[in-house]
């Protein structure tokens, strides 16, 4: 274990950080949550922050930076906060992450900072998620000033797609001087922070918010642009001006199962289903106009294991469905949804029915789905992706009743942009090629990064993604080099 | 926010609005359609657009009042703005010289099909028009498609207008009369649609239709529109609107396109006897009943 060196405003000794308990988070009820969508989280209290925050061991190699995909310093901002100082907490959260009211509630801290987090090896990994929203939330509250503004640089960029990976570069390259402006194909800036997240774990109030603080510093949105067929990249460089571009337009179209019975009404697809609900606000109809098939006392699925699977089945439990399944073809243990999703989806009374694959969706006859014929699998050797590769078991098929059914499996890439850009190169799975690093496409002056590049990830990959971007967009502004 | 220029009736219940969309205007090929949302609580809905001046920096739709959403644009009018309007979204309908092609237009479908007649006949082909409504009122743009039409008929459930019968029964006669036919193009409600596939699958005919399943957000990433076009899922949204009529599962889409039929008839009967308060302090009603028990 590594030793303090520099002067700390912790009074404790390494020993005592290590007795003092890891502060939950005070959230609703499961039983009340199940009945509405306002957040399950009801955020640290200053007490609570302080408190958590004294568990820091401030490691002088400090793992859990390294394992920030953005690069947080996660080390210097809790040190602030046992310091009282959490505007300055917030500031220097900041300097690497331009949505921390929005990571702090949707990133998977246990795969990066927490997980990396030295206290795990003893005791519970420091809160640090909990932590970043709450500095986040309290610097929102303070209204505090902005960054002053970098010198005009003259040079424009053009951003496509206003979800995580487009917002993060936006956030950096503006504060270098360029000029933003960032085009969104729905009617709502947000991307699937907006269309894919529920209310009821990252509320659109936050959202705007943190959108509102990047107005502040200059960048603007326009909605209902769909680049491609709006207009093309290659008429914003030749007949808008614009210097550069980043594609961030996420991944796209929903994947489906292929078997039987999947146009059945009442199969979703995930993106579809949350569409409704999160952008459409259809939870609210008939206040608001888009429908939602009613789910009240129905028996519902989501095939899938991921936290888009969790928030689907989670939002159907709060819309009245008796019966909430998590049907998903691995364990439990190679769900990729995060802990505390799982642990909170328990808690609301969704059953998990694991090791388990729809062959069939049935009809009732009216072309409503009735349920869901299923088998059971098991887990071999692993496979590419590390995870062991799951087998139906012969003979063991099994039927669900079930009224709505859910596809979570993923997306595939969507081909709109590509199609209309000649000279960009996609891979065969027809994501768009970019360096790794540098987010530079086959075509000058084109950056792409999220999940139009890797496919589905989370939303601090694609805000990795973008503040590289951000970098090397400012890099070939500066230069002109390609 | 998005202008209304012009707005009028061009028969019961069918309304002409034109709109200040200059980014769209400018990308508009005939078979596209655009998403549009009225209001901050509006449903996001595709029409087709009808015409486009990319030099004036407008669009025409063609609306008919069907329900709540439709009926609540076709209250619109000049002056008034709307909220959304994206596009144009789906792939333009193929234009190429096919030598003769049988163009059928079914009520509203008529102005969907508008634009790409135009441009099939630009293009040199030999066109026939038959047009179809219930009645003489729901026969549209009768003077628009004659200009671009080298034989034009009507036909009318009622007899009122034209001939007595359906469009089936007017393409039934011309597929006989008709030495060859390259192509036709079928725009309608679903069932119209359906029978023009029925009959021309009979004769080899090569067949278009164009589809209005549910959709949101009209670029591929919900899946809502997805029909069953050869066995196998499509998306109208990128991969329509327009395909292959004799691959296409048309009672599937009417399945589909019932899904939320009580909720659509509640939504009009309310906004109809002005029920909806859409008042702040109002309760979602749903959110009354909650989930079962954790």
């Amino acid at each position: 274990m590594s030793s303090v060196k520099e002067p700390s405003a912790n009074p404790l000794t390494l020993k005592e950080r290590m007795k003092v308990p890891h502060q939950h988070m005070p959230e609703q009820p499961a039983e009340l949550r199940v009945m509405n969508f306002t957040e399950v989280n009801l955020g640290y209290s200053t007490e609570l922050a302080r408190q958590e925050a004294l568990r820091c061991l401030e490691c002088a190699k400090a793992t859990c930076v390294d394992h920030c995909p953005v690069g947080v310093k996660v080390k210097e901002f809790v040190q602030l906060i046992v310091a009282g100082d959490f505007l300055g907490a917030a500031a220097k959260i900041r300097e690497d992450n331009v949505l921390p009211a929005i990571t702090g509630r949707v990133c998977p801290q246990e795969d990066h900072c927490e997980g990396a987090c030295l206290l795990h090896k003893k005791v519970e990994s420091l809160g640090i998620g909990y932590l970043e929203r709450f500095v986040a939330d309290y610097e929102q509250r303070m209204g505090a000033p902005m960054a002053p503004d970098a010198p005009a640089t003259g040079k424009k960029v053009a951003i496509v797609g206003s979800g995580p990976a487009g917002l993060s570069a936006a956030g950096d390259l503006v504060q270098k001087g360029h000029k933003v402006h960032v085009f969104e194909a729905l009617h709502e800036i947000g991307g699937v922070l907006v269309y894919g997240i529920p209310e009821f774990r990252l509320p659109k109030q936050v959202i705007r918010e943190q959108i509102d603080k990047m107005r502040e510093m200059g960048v603007e949105f326009e909605t209902n642009v769909v680049v491609g067929k709006t207009v093309t990249i290659d008429e914003l460089f030749e007949e808008e001006g614009y210097d550069a571009m980043f594609i961030a337009t996420g991944a796209g179209l929903p994947v489906f199962l292929n078997v039987p019975g999947e146009h059945l009404n009442g199969v979703y697809s995930a993106n579809e289903f949350l569409t409704r609900i999160n952008l459409m606000h259809a939870y609210e109809f008939p206040r608001y106009d888009e429908p939602m098939v009613d789910l009240r006392g129905r028996h519902v699925a989501v095939i899938g294991g991921g936290n888009t699977a969790l928030d689907a089945i989670r939002s159907a439990r709060r819309l009245g469905a008796e019966k909430a399944y998590v049907i998903y073809r691995r364990s439990e243990t190679e769900m990729p949804a995060r802990i505390e999703e799982v642990k909170h989806a328990k808690q609301e009374g969704i059953e998990f029915r694991m090791l388990t694959n729809p062959v069939e969706f049935l009809d009732d006859g009216r072309g409503w789905l009735k349920g869901a014929r299923c088998v059971r699998m098991e887990l071999g050797e692993p496979d590419a992706s590390g995870r062991r590769r799951p087998m139906a078991i012969e003979g063991s098929e099994f039927e669900i009743p079930l009224h709505v059914a859910i596809i979570a499996t993923g997306t595939s890439a969507n081909p709109l942009i590509q199609s209309t850009t000649p000279g960009l190169k996609t891979n065969k799975r027809g994501y768009i090629e970019a360096n790794e690093e540098s987010q530079r496409t086959s075509r000058k002056g084109v950056f792409a990064g999220g999940d139009i590049v890797t496919g589905a990830a989370t939303v601090i990959l694609a805000m990795g993604a973008g503040r590289r971007a951000a970098k090397s967009i400012h890099e070939y502004l500066s230069t002109g080099e390609w | 926010m998005f202008k209304i220029l012009k707005a009028g009736f061009i028969a019961p219940g069918i309304k002409r609005f034109v709109i200040e969309a200059p980014r769209i205007a400018r990308k508009h090929q005939a078979g596209q359609f655009v998403i549009l949302r009225l209001d901050e609580h509006g449903e996001r809905i595709p029409l087709t657009i009808e015409s486009a001046d990319g030099e004036g920096g407008t669009i025409s739709l063609v609306v008919q009042s069907v329900g709540k959403t439709t009926n609540q644009l076709n209250a619109l009018n000049e002056g008034d703005t709307i909220l959304d309007v994206v596009g144009p979204l789906g792939k333009p309908s193929k234009i190429e010289k096919f030598g003769t092609v049988v163009i059928v237009g079914g009520g509203v479908g008529t102005a969907l099909a508008y634009p790409t007649t135009v441009a099939l006949k630009r293009a040199g082909n030999r066109i026939l028009t038959i047009l179809g409504g219930r009645n003489r009122d729901l026969v549209i743009l009768e003077d628009e498609m004659r200009a671009v039409s080298d034989a034009l008929y009507v036909t009318t459930d009622d007899g009122s207008y034209g001939e007595k019968g359906l469009v089936t029964d007017k393409l039934r006669e011309l597929l006989v009369s008709e030495e060859r036919i390259q192509l036709v193009l079928a725009v309608g409600p679903v069932p119209m649609m359906k029978a023009v596939a029925d009959l021309t699958r009979e004769r080899g005919v090569h067949t278009v239709v164009s589809l209005n399943p549910i959709m949101i957000d009209g670029t591929g990433m919900c899946g809502g529109c997805r029909v069953l076009v050869g066995g196998k899922s499509q998306f109208a949204c990128v991969d329509g609107p327009e395909f292959d009529a004799h691959e296409v599962n048309f009672d599937v889409l009417m399945q589909r396109n019932r899904t939320y039929r009580e909720q659509e008839k509640r939504s009009l009967e309310e906004y109809q006897h002005g029920l909806q308060n859409r008042g702040e302090n109002e309760e979602p009603n749903t959110c009354l009943v909650g989930g079962g028990k954790p």
